[in-house]
């Protein structure tokens, strides 16, 4: 990096900051204050209130939900250090980003990647704003690790397509206005017979049916659809691009699962400061368990490398959209380590850790239980562990495939 | 597995055969659908003890039929299998402490009643969050007891309760002077905080020091051999899973990462086994107990957390639903294991005990 740029873009990063600040109070209204309401996120309805409905369009107008963006999309067209000073008055302030949900993480950049300008313009806004939801359509139920055996088929009808088949595993299923699916124009052809295309979800034919989960909720579907017709302007990309442009997708949501946003907020919350709350200390302050203990501090210390690691694995990506195959690496790294965190937390406060719902437990430690339920599938979705295993061995080391 | 005398081999078929037709996981599902705080039914475990299983340790004097722990875990660990729930477990650690500590009349008031399912115990020691007998600030003075108890176990269905208090342990009835707070776990069991206000309290006065030790280490192998059940369970159904669900036009199951995975969990299961089952037998032999029992729990809990973790894993996605049995057994399994000693608990415990 060429130094002497340093003092001028010290002062306009000051500027920046200053500005954001100045939004910030201008804004955020202080009644949200370490609060979270993503109105477009997978994890429920959600009736916003007026509050929160002002800050979602506070945010939405300036694109600086979706802050690297480009402009002319409705994003915020930051750079890269001007989002993370963004992130950094965002969290001192206390406030969330209320643009979010599967068009951020993953749609929105694939499109801006794939999709025709008509497309862009025409979908990558709405997310800007956190106005309408997407769901994703990939798995069935033969289709799992095996995505690209999937079966639902879009049959070419002129000037649209009719769909027909079963997706499963839907998050958000119920609640999404549209669905970014992969689906099969070409019976001849495993993978060039896939194409990519958006549905809407209340186009007659599309059913879907909640699933009940472990952890008691029912955040996803299966997804029906039955001679559903989707406009051929709706196809991205060209047909058969499907599994490359699908596979696009899954490297976003990869590095999103592996969480540097979610996960590094976490950090802030270390489990040696709750195990103090829950666990008898010494005249020291140390925690009295040795055992416990070791095992919060070796937790702590792979959990810090992994941050670094997911921080240097962005510094280093010269991939288009900033993800690649390194994003196996870190969703691998990431979701184990938050599922052990869910697991240490459960030692550190015993059975207390453990409630299900009723008298005797705080909001925190019963969504504690519910997060470390739910947690067991971040190592299933978006390619499971061992399915990254794979990709490692395979595209990164270069293994032969004798499978 | 042990090797079983006749007697034991008849006595686990029968579990088995009952578990599987009568008491399979459907019927755990009914009892969480009702969503009484017992969390029971009451005709299976008048079934279950009409069987003799409530008095498997009970002398034949007081109505059992005194086959010993080894017995009584064969048991467990069938019901384990399809999580059956009832308080027969806690009601047999309870009652071996009145075996173990009780006097001619308590005995006799107690154990036949305990052995025939007409009257339902628990145990009650621990006051924390965390198992740690040596926190105990519950206190008796005039023959009145008072104190609370954490999580107790199967208190709802409870008609005594063997109550740890500073000075050793007592008998308290329900009734005047004991309280219960339901505390819903994740396991969707009975368990409770209860509160004794100068509950009537009649002591355990046989059996000595060690008889708080001598009880938990009964509730450590038999909670032990239950998890045994669920694991074995989880191991097998996990394993025709992927024998059956066909990806990439193969088996999973001929995909080697995963072959190596479940020969692992092949050797874990192998040596909860033996330890389980150790346990089990030096509680009937009398000696060197609380070592088998730290290592027997320790063991359970270590190969337990791995197996359900790994049941969901393998499983994929429908492992995540809860139509699906697995994630009963995650759920079961974690209650379990912060039971009678955390893993954390148990090694230290067993530091202790090697005398380093
Ligand atoms: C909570 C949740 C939300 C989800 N949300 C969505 C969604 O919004 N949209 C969507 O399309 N899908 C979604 N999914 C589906 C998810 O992507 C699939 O569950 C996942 O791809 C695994 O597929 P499967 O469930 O069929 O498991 P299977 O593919 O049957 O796998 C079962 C087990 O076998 C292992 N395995 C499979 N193949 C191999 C191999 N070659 N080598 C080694 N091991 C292997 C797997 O890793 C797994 O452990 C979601 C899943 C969950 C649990």
């Amino acid at each position: 990096m060429a130094t002497q740029l340093e003092p001028a873009t010290q002062t306009d990063e000051d500027a920046f900051r200053a500005e954001v600040q100045q939004f910030l109070a201008d804004n955020f209204p202080e009644e949200l204050k370490g609060t979270n309401n993503a109105l477009s996120g997978v994890d429920g309805p959600t009736n916003e209130t007026p509050a929160q409905k002002k800050w979602r369009e506070a945010m939405g107008a300036r694109g600086w939900g979706t802050p690297t963006w480009p402009k002319e999309y409705g994003g915020g067209g930051l750079t890269k250090a001007q989002a993370k000073i963004l992130e950094q008055e965002m969290g001192k302030a206390g406030a969330y980003n209320p643009i979010a949900g599967m068009g951020v993480m993953m749609f929105g950049p694939t499109l801006l990647e794939y999709g025709s300008e008509e497309q862009k313009k025409e979908h990558i806004p709405p997310i800007t704003r956190g106005e309408i939801r997407w769901c994703q359509g990939y798995s069935e139920p033969n289709a799992g690790s095996d995505l690209a055996n999937l079966q639902t088929f879009a049959e070419d009808k002129g000037d649209h397509y009719l769909v027909n088949g079963q997706k499963t595993w839907t998050s958000g299923g119920q609640w999404a206005d549209k669905c970014f699916a992969i689906v099969r124009t070409d019976k001849s052809d495993k993978h060039k017979g896939i194409s990519f295309m958006l549905i809407d979800m209340d186009s007659p034919g599309v059913e879907v049916r909640p699933i009940t989960m472990i952890s008691g909720t029912s955040p996803f579907c299966e997804t029906f659809f039955t001679d559903v017709k989707v406009p051929k302007e709706n196809l991205v990309g060209e047909e058969g691009q499907g599994w490359t442009i699908g596979k696009r997708l899954l490297q976003h949501e990869r590095t999103n699962i592996s969480g540097g946003g979610s996960l590094a907020r976490l950090m802030g919350q270390s489990l040696g400061e709750i195990a103090k709350k829950y666990q008898p200390t010494g005249d020291d302050g140390e925690l009295a368990d040795a055992v416990l203990r070791d095992k919060i501090a070796d937790f702590e210390i792979r959990w810090n490398s992994f941050l670094l690691t997911a921080r240097r694995a962005v510094e280093e990506s010269k991939a288009q959209g900033g993800v690649s195959e390194i994003s196996s690496v870190l969703k691998k790294l990431g979701t184990k380590l938050s599922q052990e965190r869910s697991e240490l937390l459960i030692e550190i406060r015993g059975l207390q850790g453990l409630g299900w719902e009723g008298d005797g437990f705080r909001d925190s430690e019963l969504e504690a239980v519910r997060g470390w339920l739910f947690g067991k599938a971040t190592t299933i979705y978006g390619g499971s562990t061992e399915i990254q295993n794979n990709i490692i061995a395979k595209r990164v080391l270069g293994m032969l495939d004798h499978q | 597995m042990a090797v079983l005398n006749e007697e034991q081999e008849m006595l686990r078929d029968m579990a088995r055969e009952w578990a599987v037709n009568e008491s399979p996981v459907t019927e755990f599902r009914k009892v969480r659908a009702s969503g009484e705080p017992e969390a029971f039914n009451r005709d299976a475990y008048a079934t279950m003890a009409e069987m003799g299983w409530a008095g498997v340790i009970i002398p034949e004097e007081h109505g059992g039929s005194d086959f010993g722990f080894m017995s009584a875990g064969l048991v467990v660990e069938e019901l384990g299998k399809t999580l059956t729930a009832s308080p027969l477990v806690m009601n047999t650690v309870a009652a071996s402490a009145i075996v173990l500590g009780g006097s001619d009349e308590q005995k006799a008031k107690w154990l036949p009643k305990l052995a025939s399912g007409e009257a339902i115990a628990t145990i009650a020691v621990d006051e924390g969050a965390t198992h740690d007998p040596s926190k105990i600030e519950t206190s008796v003075s005039g023959g009145k007891l008072s104190g609370t108890k954490a999580f107790v176990h199967e208190a709802h269905g409870a008609d005594l309760f063997v109550v740890a208090a500073k000075d050793g342990l007592y008998l308290v009835e329900k009734g005047d002077g004991v309280s219960l707070a339901t505390r819903k776990l994740t396991d969707q069991r009975s368990h409770a905080d209860v509160t004794f206000d100068g509950a009537a309290a009649d002591k355990l006065a046989n059996g000595g020091d060690s008889l708080l030790d001598d009880v938990l280490d009964r509730a450590r192998v038999l909670t032990a051999a239950e998890m045994l059940g669920m694991a074995q369970q989880v191991f097998d159904d996990t394993l025709a899973y992927l024998k059956q669900r066909v990806q990439f036009n193969q088996v999973l199951a001929s995909f080697q990462a995963l072959q190596h995975r479940m020969a692992d969990l092949f050797a874990d299961l192998a040596q909860m086994r033996s330890a389980v089952e150790a346990g089990l037998q030096a509680v009937d032999g009398g000696f060197g107990v609380a070592r088998a029992a730290t290592i027997a729990k320790a063991e359970a809990n270590r190969v337990m957390h791995t197996m359900a973790n790994e049941g969901i894993q393998l499983h994929g996605g429908i492992g995540m639903t809860d139509e699906y049995d697995v994630g009963f057994y995650l759920k079961r399994a974690r209650v379990l294991e912060q039971s009678f000693g955390s893993s954390s608990y148990l090694k230290d415990r067993f530091a202790k005990l090697s005398s380093y």
